[in-house]
């Protein structure tokens, strides 16, 4: 676990991503698609932040404002690393790249993320010849050095993605996003396009890395059997905005939030076989480009009063270290794993 | 044969072999896979990408795509029963895939939903049309107005609301979830006695997954019809089915109940499954990992398919000959020469 006295290594305040919308044959903007909207948190250095949420919560727009492959609406997200204090959401040019060798991603699907014309070796070194890092014979020592920690062999350097399975084809995609010794990695769903018996090798390597090169990870992810392997806390997301984050074992045995019960009740369980019917939460996600005044999730919780309606609740802290942004919290007893 | 039921059978699948013929090589895609379905039970199978369970459940439909695929050997036995219990056994293989009798085999007795709804619906028709097509192709004598009526109904029934004003919807006005609960409308509207569903909830969320999950066993007990259900996700396996099959590169691996399975698998590649999934309750332990990876699938493998990846495997025996299908223990099948 990560110590919290420390400065966050990152510090994420308000964070907003909004699409816009158009429509007609002017293409007029009528609105936004409110795919962040607010959201608060703060990652400790050398700890795993796992992100949850159902298709369309913010996660992925999360991590990828977080990297800056998106620029944010608005908000702020301040990184520090190796001594600086940087401002990510502000960041342009040469400060821009310089944070992109701190904070690389890895994506979920290994098939579409790799350039079938590049070999294992042009694929992974891209990273150190764009950046100035290292070329030649140095980088070819790099990468086979990093390519050897990630599980492929030497005689893998020259060869295509076509030759590779899932699996390994994810080992590449890792290999690519540790080259430059990054600070912050961002998971994007890694293991959820790889096949079961396949992902406890990717997770396991995640882990190690993490362990030796003392990364921070932000790991998303739809499954919570996955976040729950890797992660020392745990966020969730619902319609874009952070609905509970917490550590782990509090957050699934003790959920503050409706949503995050809702959650853990939907997860098929093996010890659960054939006990009939679990209690679903009715309903599904509100459209992104048109929420409710109040809570986000107010159609679907079976708490919800008045004040739920009006009010949008905001992210607040309740116990030693969880946050939730529920009105009821405190009077709620929700059921946990 | 595992997990005997008192129930009627309704189908049996006698090592079944169902190859695809493919410039490279020959991928024996389904290589000797037998098993029975009984009225009313359900039957989970398992397994990875390539494991060959859903090409055993197109095959049962007869809808394998030919060429390349061909079922090349074992038989299909469905048990057709009339309102009195006389039962008709036909083999299914030794149907024309596009006559009349499979066509109406396919709806009428075996109704089927895949993983991507909307690559099964018509984006140029409504789904109260593509709905009510099915009654007026297998029910002769049933006007169109009756058979909207029905669809009406049995959107109702599925959990879609306003069923009266969304029977006039077209697929892509409808979210993910819904199109699943239209496609089961689909599959069961002309009431079959078995419902395969190939990975039905897999490109849902979790919470959309969990009501199909239980909309689909309601419906199973309403209608008291037998369901096949397919996925690589275990728990949701464990949650649907009253016994399992646990298939690999084409073969059963093992075939036992659902609590058999669970609380005593005996296949290394089930015990090893097992360890490598992480889980959301119980103790958190390190994964281990099942080692290397899938051989290719034009390997034609002397020995047990499981061979290079198993950790108790008898270097000469395990990779001398193939390990027979074989009941263990009552009702607990196993295809491993450590229980030989």
């Amino acid at each position: 676990m990560a110590n919290h006295t420390q400065e966050p290594l990152l510090e994420v305040r308000d964070l907003k991503k909004w699409f816009p919308v158009s429509k007609g044959f002017l293409q007029r903007q009528t609105g936004f698609v409110k795919a962040v909207d607010g959201v608060n948190l703060d990652v400790q250095a050398g700890e795993t932040l796992g992100i949850v949420g159902e298709s369309g919560s913010g996660k992925t727009t999360l991590g990828r404002c977080i990297t800056r492959l998106y620029m944010p609406t608005g908000g702020k997200i301040i990184m520090r690393a190796d001594g600086e204090t940087m401002d990510v959401s502000a960041l342009k040019g040469k400060e821009l790249s310089a944070f992109r060798k701190r904070a690389q991603t890895i994506f979920q699907d290994p098939y579409s993320s790799l350039n079938p014309r590049m070999t294992v070796l042009q694929t992974v070194g891209e990273p150190l010849l764009v950046n100035n890092v290292a070329k030649g014979k140095e980088l070819e020592d790099r990468v086979t050095e990093i390519i050897l920690q990630v599980g492929l062999r030497v005689e893998h350097l020259q060869r295509y993605p076509h030759s590779f399975s899932g699996g390994q084809r994810q080992r590449i995609g890792i290999a690519r996003a540790m080259v430059l010794n990054p600070k912050l990695v961002v998971a994007d769903e890694p293991v959820s396009a790889l096949d079961v018996s396949i992902q406890a090798q990717i997770l396991n390597l995640l882990l190690d890395l993490q362990q030796k090169y003392q990364l921070t990870y932000l790991f998303i992810s739809h499954a919570m059997s996955v976040v729950r392997y890797v992660s020392d806390r745990i966020a969730v997301m619902y319609a874009g905005k952070l609905v509970e984050l917490g550590p782990k074992q509090e957050l699934l045995s003790h959920p503050k939030h409706p949503y995050t019960e809702a959650l853990l009740a939907a997860v098929p369980k093996t010890s659960q076989r054939k006990r009939g019917m679990r209690l679903v939460s009715a309903g599904e996600p509100p459209d992104l480009a048109n929420l409710p005044k109040g809570c986000v999730f107010v159609s679907r919780c079976k708490y919800a009063a008045e004040i739920c309606q009006e009010q949008a609740p905001v992210l607040r802290p309740l116990g030693s270290d969880s946050f939730v942004s529920c009105h009821l919290a405190e009077s709620l007893t929700l059921q946990g794993i | 044969m595992a997990a005997s039921a008192n129930n009627p059978l309704l189908i049996e699948v006698k090592d079944l072999q169902t190859y695809f013929f493919l410039h490279e090589g020959t991928v024996r895609a389904v290589d000797g896979v037998s098993f029975n379905i009984y009225e009313g039970r359900s039957l989970g199978v398992i397994g990875e990408s390539g494991c060959g369970k859903s090409v055993t459940a197109q095959s049962m439909m007869r809808i394998v795509p030919s060429p390349p695929g061909r079922e090349v050997g074992g038989s299909i036995l469905m048990y057709l029963r009339d309102g009195n219990g006389a039962a008709e056994v036909v083999d299914v293989l030794k149907l024309p895939a596009g006559g009349p009798k499979m066509r109406s085999i396919r709806g009428q007795q075996i109704g089927m939903i895949f993983q991507e709804p909307m690559t099964s619906l018509s984006p140029l028709h409504t789904i109260g049309d593509q709905i009510s097509e099915n009654i007026l192709i297998h029910e002769k004598g049933v006007t169109k107005k009756e058979a909207r009526e029905r669809t009406i109904e049995m959107l109702g029934r599925v959990g879609i609301p306003r069923p009266q004003r969304l029977v006039d919807a077209y697929p892509h006005q409808l979210s993910g979830g819904m199109r699943q609960r239209a496609m089961i409308a689909m599959a069961l509207i002309c009431g079959p006695r078995l419902l395969i569903g190939d990975e039905p909830t897999t490109a849902l969320d979790v919470t959309i997954e969990a009501q199909i999950l239980d909309l689909i066993k309601k419906l199973q007990a309403d209608l008291g019809m037998a369901l096949m259900y397919i996925s690589h996700d275990l728990a949701v396996v464990g949650e649907m089915s009253d016994e399992i099959m646990v298939m690999y590169l084409g073969q059963v691996m093992e075939h036992s109940t659902t609590d058999e399975i669970f609380d005593n698998p005996l296949h290394p590649y089930t015990v090893a499954l097992w360890r490598s999934i992480p889980t959301i309750e119980g103790k958190l332990e390190r994964l281990v990992p099942i080692s290397g990876s899938l051989p290719s699938p034009f390997a034609v493998l002397p020995g047990c398919r499981f061979f290079s990846r198993c950790d108790r495997r008898i270097p000469g025996v395990c990779d001398a000959a193939p390990p027979p299908l074989k009941e263990v223990v009552p009702g607990h099948l196993v295809r491993c020469f450590l229980y030989q």
